[in-house]
């Protein structure tokens, strides 16, 4: 005799997350394949030009986090490498500053848009901080300046003990590992809430509410 | 090759010769880098364009 097949129990925390989670973002709103008209304008590009910098960044450290400070101080592609680095992380900061500079002029967080502001903010204010420990690790006398001019700012304040700008190797840790885990997180969050919530429209486009409707009332057809 | 070899290579090739201390501009309290006055610059017209200069194809979406 062969059991019943075992149907879903509707109230396993799989089926809950799954309903909830598809209730949220169905798969016509995570990738969209049209926008409101107000979304043809250069300044709502920023956002993805960031995105697209912020790979190039994570890319780039791959390759020296691969082949090490021994490398790319002392070979000419080594020294390529690093220079990429640098400068997807300069762009990415231009990017993101431009972003910035747009969605605070139009108020981005209207609409229900609060959450995705903050985790815009919380993800600029961490680039900083992995910024920073970046250059706390380039291994040359510009790291050894820069960390002792910054020890004694955050020993003044208290995180000196825990958080040792002078050691290196916590420091890379950081920048390597936990700085950019927190960051990418938060990333994933911001474009996620963006889908949920559409981007920010125009003042005289009204809270968006509308334009995302048609959009569904499209997808739906 | 020894180490100090690609180091002279990208001095000598660099389209700009950032070998020396930097330019920096001093008013009253405020001390600013030219290089970092010149990206701000730059990042305050990128965003005045990206307002008004007029996005391709605009007006072909719904």
């Amino acid at each position: 005799m062969t059991a019943p097949p075992v149907k879903p129990e509707p109230r396993s925390w799989t089926a809950l997350v799954r309903g909830r989670a598809v209730a949220a973002l169905p798969p016509d709103k995570l990738l969209p394949d049209t926008q409101p008209v107000y979304v043809a304008s250069w300044i709502y590009v920023f956002g993805v030009l960031t995105i697209a910098a912020l790979l190039a960044v994570l890319a780039s450290g791959g390759i020296l986090a691969l082949e090490g400070p021994a490398w790319y101080h002392t070979s000419v592609v080594g020294h390529f490498a690093n220079s990429l680095h640098l400068w997807s992380v300069e762009l990415f900061f231009f990017f993101m500053v431009v972003h910035l500079w747009g969605k605070f002029f139009m108020a981005a967080w209207r609409g229900k848009r609060a959450l995705t502001w903050i985790t815009g903010a919380l993800a600029f204010v961490g680039s900083v901080g992995t910024a920073f420990t970046g250059y706390l690790v380039q291994t040359n006398f510009d790291s050894q300046w820069i960390s002792t001019q910054a020890k004694d700012g955050l020993n003044s304040v208290g995180f000196g003990a825990w958080f040792n700008v002078m050691n290196t190797g916590q420091m890379l840790l950081w920048h390597v590992l936990l700085l950019p885990l927190v960051l990418g997180v938060l990333v994933v969050l911001h474009v996620l809430l963006v889908r949920r919530h559409g981007v920010v429209p125009p003042f005289d486009a009204g809270d968006g509410s509308a334009a995302n409707e048609a959009i569904d009332a499209v997808a739906s057809r | 090759m020894t180490t100090a070899g690609p180091a002279l290579w990208l001095h000598q090739s660099a389209i700009i010769n950032l070998n020396h201390p930097g330019h920096y501009l001093h008013w009253g309290i405020i001390q600013i880098s030219l290089a970092n006055l010149v990206v701000i610059l730059v990042m305050v017209a990128v965003f005045l364009a990206a307002l008004f200069l007029r996005f391709p194809g605009h007006g072909g979406r719904s």
